[in-house]
């Protein structure tokens, strides 16, 4: 389908497409943080724990720095982990999946039994258990949560390349000639694309929020400004100073629940057939 | 296939599972910066007879493979190491705080399964009326609200601000209560950490029973079941229910992983006594043995729960036992 007519498609549902304007406009905050914020979110202040008012909308902490522009920077770290984890996973995952699908045999059973082995282990443990103990720091987080996510799309897309392997068009190929290289990537693997995209979005919703959690336990990036471990500093003050802990739960909440409604968006357009289901 | 063989199977199953997570420690111990006598005896002036104790017993100035086969040997044998935080063997520190999890993980998968499957089902009974939209409002709001900020927020309103509940703990400190007083104190200690656990599963539960009751509803063992003059109710509690329930069982056998996420935040915020809570003191106190000894026990926890639910779902469907 051409470009235009996704995106009329697209429209039709509404929740999604105010979603995404939702999520460009956290993009367009993440990437302007230092224009948008009133103060710099690391220096301090004068007024300590001061409730939300006019100079300072969403209050301070106790060091006086300002929530606002701590939430507004904060907005880096989930977008990158989400939209970077999901593409290790997806990496990880079409290989994998393609493989598994396209080759069968033994391959697909060693590969599938890995699959289900990584979504039965507490994941979530996984990852606390490699960032406490291989040190913090981005782009590890990235990759410990994009290296968990592959399971769901490795086996999307193995559906995919099962159903499609015996179809005339592959077989066409196959009979004159193509290498295995080119009926993976030229054949079969433009069709496991859409469904690959749709549990993408899931995963981004879930990178961001394990992302939150790993920060709120301490295990974020110590030198960026994370909505999690805004939380984390919240939770010793939050009897008497409950605004630090309000904003950055909702900007987290806001956010993967626009990431969520795209996704469905998304699932209308690319998979019909689904939708009907 | 018998449940006796089923139940066998899936064990056998569940074994290089394990063996794969204490291959997967033993990998992160050399990963680790620094000398893996650190990984493994955490950060701790440890005394030297112990130091150099464990290096003899988990052979590190022997070639990998052998160091291989004695963590695994030492690990299969029970023995998870010592942790020097808590001055106790690493299996009895973890073990301790089972029961703890326990209380409050397995309440909030009933009542998410329960709760979850009946507003489903109330849901798909009118599709896109005021009920159907407000449950489906509710199962947004449960999937995109991380656990531990709704925990904070509960206990903000219904602790701090209202004073109904207890904030901190699993029992009030100090205070010997027993029979039915020491019960209600329980109760109220656990409600709000239960209810920001439980939400999530709640959502996803309500969700799930809702599509899938659509689905079934146009299958055509129900249009019979309507055909030949069964009232509805009848239609739905015995037509539609037992078929929509099966990807909802599934789905509650993989969301045990993610109970234990939640249970490691929602701890962490309501200070309750877990293996979800220990996970955090532990990530804190650098006390990797703990870390370690928590997911191979976590791990073999969820494929227990795994299994309990693979026999429900064996008791839902008699069509399993003749699969192969």
């Amino acid at each position: 389908m051409p470009l235009p007519q996704l995106w009329r498609q697209f429209k039709k549902n509404r929740a999604a497409a105010i979603s995404l304007y939702f999520v460009i406009a956290f993009i367009l905050a993440a990437i302007f943080a230092s224009e948008l914020s009133p103060y710099d979110p690391f220096a301090l202040g004068d007024g300590a724990l001061l409730a939300p008012q006019s100079d300072h909308w969403m209050g301070t902490d106790d060091l006086g720095r300002d929530t606002l522009s701590r939430v507004i920077y904060g907005t880096r770290v989930p977008l990158l982990v989400g939209f970077l984890a999901t593409a290790t996973s997806l990496l990880l995952g079409i290989l994998i999946g393609s493989t598994s699908g396209y080759f069968g045999g033994l391959t697909d059973v060693i590969l599938m039994r890995v699959t289900e082995y990584v979504l039965v282990v507490p994941r979530f443990f996984l990852a606390l258990l490699v960032v406490a103990m291989l040190g913090t720091g981005i782009m590890k987080i990235i990759l410990v949560i994009g290296i968990l996510g592959w399971p769901e799309i490795a086996r999307v897309v193995r559906a995919q390349f099962l159903s499609f392997r015996e179809r005339e068009f592959v077989l066409a190929a196959r009979a004159i000639g193509a290498s295995h290289a080119k009926v993976i990537f030229k054949e079969i693997l433009p069709n496991a694309i859409p469904p690959a995209v749709v549990v993408a979005s899931i995963l981004v919703a879930r990178a961001i929020l394990l992302e939150a959690g790993l920060s709120f336990l301490g295990l974020g990036d110590p030198n960026l400004v994370s909505w999690g471990s805004l939380l984390s500093e919240a939770q010793e003050r939050i009897s008497a100073s409950v605004w630090l802990a309000i904003f950055p739960g909702m900007a987290i909440s806001l956010l993967v629940l626009c990431v969520n409604l795209f996704g469905d968006g998304i699932n209308d357009v690319l998979n019909p057939k689904l939708r009907k289901k | 296939m018998s449940p006796t063989n089923f139940i066998l199977r899936r064990l056998f199953h569940a074994i290089p599972l394990l063996v794969c997570v204490i291959v997967f420690n033993f990998i992160l111990i050399h990963l680790a910066p620094g000398d893996p006598i650190q990984a493994l005896v955490g950060e701790f002036p440890a005394p030297e007879a112990y130091v150099a104790e464990m290096r003899r017993a988990f052979g590190l100035d022997q070639p990998l493979y052998v160091q291989l086969l004695l963590y695994l040997k030492n690990v299969l044998t029970g023995d998870l190491g010592f942790s020097f935080y808590y001055r106790q063997p690493v299996a009895s520190v973890i073990l301790d705080r089972v029961p703890a999890t326990l209380q409050l993980m397995v309440p909030a998968l009933i009542f998410s399964a329960v709760v979850g499957v009946l507003l489903g089902i109330l849901a798909a009974r009118k599709p896109y009326s005021i009920s159907d939209n407000a449950i489906s409002a509710f199962s947004l709001f449960g999937y995109c609200v991380p656990a531990f900020w709704l925990g904070q927020m509960l206990m903000v309103i219904f602790s701090v601000e209202l004073g109904w509940l207890p904030s901190q703990g699993i029992k009030t400190v100090g205070v010997d209560l027993d029979g039915w007083s020491g019960f209600f104190d329980r109760i109220t200690h656990l409600l709000l950490p239960f209810g920001a656990l439980a939400i999530r599963h709640l959502a996803v539960n309500a969700r799930m029973m809702r599509s899938s009751m659509l689905e079934v509803a146009f299958e055509d063992f129900v249009m019979v079941a309507r055909a030949k003059g069964l009232a509805e109710k009848d239609v739905t509690a015995r037509h539609m229910v037992p078929n929509a329930l099966m990807p909802v069982v599934t789905i509650i056998g993989v969301d045990v992983g993610f109970l234990f996420t939640g249970s490691v935040l929602v701890e962490t915020v309501f200070g309750w006594p877990g293996i979800g809570r220990l996970m955090y003191e532990s990530i804190v106190k650098r006390d990797y043995p703990v870390l370690m000894g928590n997911f191979l026990i976590t791990t073999a926890l969820v494929v227990a729960v795994n299994l309990i639910v693979d026999l429900v779902y064996l008791w839902l469907d008699p069509r399993v036992k003749y699969k192969k």
